[in-house]
């Protein structure tokens, strides 16, 4: 094999801001291949998909709203993942984030002061946070593989907020309609701009105080060196159990207020579907913004886009909107690939080093 | 056939798809390979096998082209794995989250379609007996021939096997391929046998569930059998409950392989002595030779 991987002497800084805009330009030539077999214009489609939506006011909005979920599950799942702890469970925290917020104008529907709002954020970042506690302490207590355990719960939340829906928290006139009453008032975010609400700032904020906790405090070094270098870790006197803990309670916590805050604002009720995968697309927000928390915010408007750019597609080119996860998936395997070479470089290996060597692969 | 008959044989039925796909995913990682994307080569398996199956007539036809995609994907996994060495865990939630998009996009078409039915032999589904003969021939290959202890060695100790002249990347290759080929089948089955038709995401979990197996039956192929049983059994434990109407709420039925997966990675992973001990060394550790 004369073409092959050599470990680089150190970490290369400018791959790791490369990898991320490489692995887009391939995703978009992709992206024209794929539109030149369906027989649409490449150039066209790109247009449509990707740059169109930024050219609208509307969409903008739109692209900051579908931005906002991302982003606040994405950075808590970029300080996971650095950790080399293994939350892709999200999407599950996410539902048990909006039931527990939720909770509160089902429960109370005439309930109706600044109070009910907060009260429903606490209770969504509450409810993500316990569901998050459970693969945390499983992995702590019993060595329960994380990554089964938590996307596990994923099907178990969405199948009681299904049950929740359809049966004890139905609205009583909503003509048997599988939904709870609508929310209103003090029940829902109140607006920024526009479509933007009150969530577009939790996720900026969030990001920037974790690119700080990250960047300058004790805690955001014990998360790396408990991710990078373990033993060294152990060495230090970081616990790798209340490490495993904090990054998921963090995550759990950050997801569910996200559940809370997509169900108090662009769904304004509880129903069977109040996600379009946010929770799992949040991981490709982690890795595209390189595990930073500010590199998320950038992920998670590139990520809205795709969402977006998929229902522009399925309007204008007459493509499914399915493509949209298609694109996503595609992404996430080109920033991998694209991120070996941050530790290693391709070298030609010369035919005569190769015939008297021999290396094995 | 009387009723107990009856019952375990639509346990076997549900547990199949999970024997199968379990058990390419223990081949694996007895390389020392964790392919996380089994979801997404099994809906991809049950999508092609089920479109193949359609458009030709011949659901044979259908488990091929179900095997086939399974490998796909597998290969996709491998080149990123394998060559490039990524990260094992990223790779294989990217194609599992690939497997599900792509799944549903060519599928698209597919949904409300009847489908072509896997004919029975002697009233079992021919993929039982087959599920079968792979486990007796993983078990053998992998503890009774030089094959298996190079698989083995390649995934306890790469850079003893590499040192001794293995070709780590090369075994691994054809094992993630195996595991692919395994999975991909599974698919197959479930949109060719169990439910001849192509509902988006209609593995729902089933590829987790699989994975969950491999660490329950401690990488011993004899108990990924006892293992899948118990799931099958499970499943329909859920549906049979279901039918009588007893009040129960059929989203706790459903969600019952889900907690029993959770309670089962516990119970196994709580006990060092069933993990530790059969557990490839090398799970998950990118491999570079050095030179």
């Amino acid at each position: 094999m004369p073409l092959v991987l050599e470990k680089r002497a150190e970490r290369s800084t400018r791959m790791a801001l490369l990898s991320p805009v490489i692995a887009i330009a391939l995703t978009l030539i992709t992206g024209a291949v794929l539109f030149a077999i369906r027989g649409i214009d490449p150039l066209h489609g790109l247009y449509v998909y990707f740059v169109e939506p930024l050219t609208l006011m509307w969409s903008v909005e739109q692209l900051i709203v579908k931005a906002t979920p991302l982003v606040l599950i994405g950075v808590g799942l970029a300080v996971c993942y650095t950790a080399n702890v293994w939350n892709i469970g999200a999407e599950g925290q996410f539902t048990m984030g909006a039931i527990f917020g939720g909770m509160i104008p089902v429960l109370f529907p005439a309930w109706q002061s600044p109070l009910t709002l907060i009260t429903m954020l606490l209770f969504g970042i509450a409810g993500g946070m316990g569901w998050a506690a459970i693969p945390a302490w499983l992995k702590t207590r019993f060595n329960a593989n994380e990554i089964l355990t938590s996307l596990m719960l994923v099907y178990v939340a969405q199948l009681l907020l299904d049950w929740l829906v359809r049966g004890p928290w139905r609205d009583p006139q909503g003509f048997n309609f599988p939904k709870t009453i609508t929310f209103d008032g003090w029940q829902l975010l109140p607006m920024l701009s526009g479509s933007i609400h009150l969530g577009a700032l939790f996720a900026l904020v969030a990001a920037l105080i974790l690119a700080f906790v990250m960047a300058r405090m004790l805690k955001g070094f014990e998360i790396r060196v408990s991710g990078n270098a373990p033993r060294a870790g152990r060495f230090a006197g970081f616990s790798r159990p209340r490490t495993i803990m904090f990054c998921f309670l963090l995550s759990g916590g950050l997801a569910g207020l996200a559940g809370i805050t997509e169900v108090a604002s662009v769904v304004a009720q509880l129903q069977p579907q109040i996600s379009p995968g946010y929770g799992f697309t949040a991981i490709i927000v982690a890795f595209l913004g390189r595990l930073n928390p500010i590199g998320a915010i950038f992920a998670g408007l590139m990520l809205a886009l795709s969402y977006l750019g998929g229902e522009a597609a399925q309007v204008s080119l007459g493509l499914s909107d399915r493509i949209a996860k298609v694109f996503q998936g595609i992404l996430l395997f080109y920033i991998l690939a694209c991120d070996t070479l941050i530790l290693y470089r391709f070298r030609w290996l010369k035919t005569q080093v190769s015939a008297t060597v021999q290396p094995a692969e | 056939m009387d009723a107990a008959t009856a019952i375990l044989l639509t346990i076997v039925t549900a547990a199949t798809p999970l024997l199968l796909a379990a058990l390419g995913e223990l081949v694996t990682e007895r390389s020392g390979v964790l392919n996380l994307g089994v979801e997404g080569m099994m809906v991809m398996g049950a999508v092609a096998g089920f479109g193949a199956g359609l458009l030709s007539g011949n659901p044979y036809l259908g488990i091929l082209a179900a095997i086939l995609a399974g490998m796909a994907m597998a290969l996709l996994f491998g080149f990123l794995t394998l060559t490039l060495v990524t990260n094992q865990v990223a790779t294989g939630l990217s194609l599992t989250l690939l497997g599900l998009g792509l799944s549903g996009l060519l599928g698209e078409s597919f949904v409300g379609e009847p489908g072509v039915r896997l004919p029975k032999w002697l009233g079992i589904d021919i993929l039982i007996p087959v599920s079968f003969i792979l486990v007796a021939a993983v078990s053998y290959v992998l503890f009774r021939t030089k094959i298996g202890l190079v698989i083995r060695a390649v995934g306890d100790s790469h850079a003893s096997a590499h040192a001794l002249g293995y070709r780590v990347i090369l075994v691994r290759y054809a094992c993630v391929l195996f595991g692919g080929a395994c999975s991909g089948l599974a698919g197959g089955y479930l949109s060719l046998a169990y439910t001849p038709q192509w509902v988006e995401n209609m593995t729902a979990g089933r590829g987790w569930i699989a994975l969950a197996l491999v660490v329950f039956s401690s990488w011993l192929p004899w108990r990924v059998v006892v293992g899948a049983y118990l799931f099958g059994a499970v499943y329909i434990l859920a549906y049979t409950v279901q039918t009588f109407a007893l009040g129960i709420p059929s989203q706790l039925l459903l969600s019952l392989p889900y907690i029993a997966t959770i309670l089962a990675l516990v119970l196994i992973s709580a006990s060092q002595r069933l993990t530790r001990s059969n557990a490839p060394a090398c799970l998950g550790q990118p491999f570079v030779p050095d030179r």
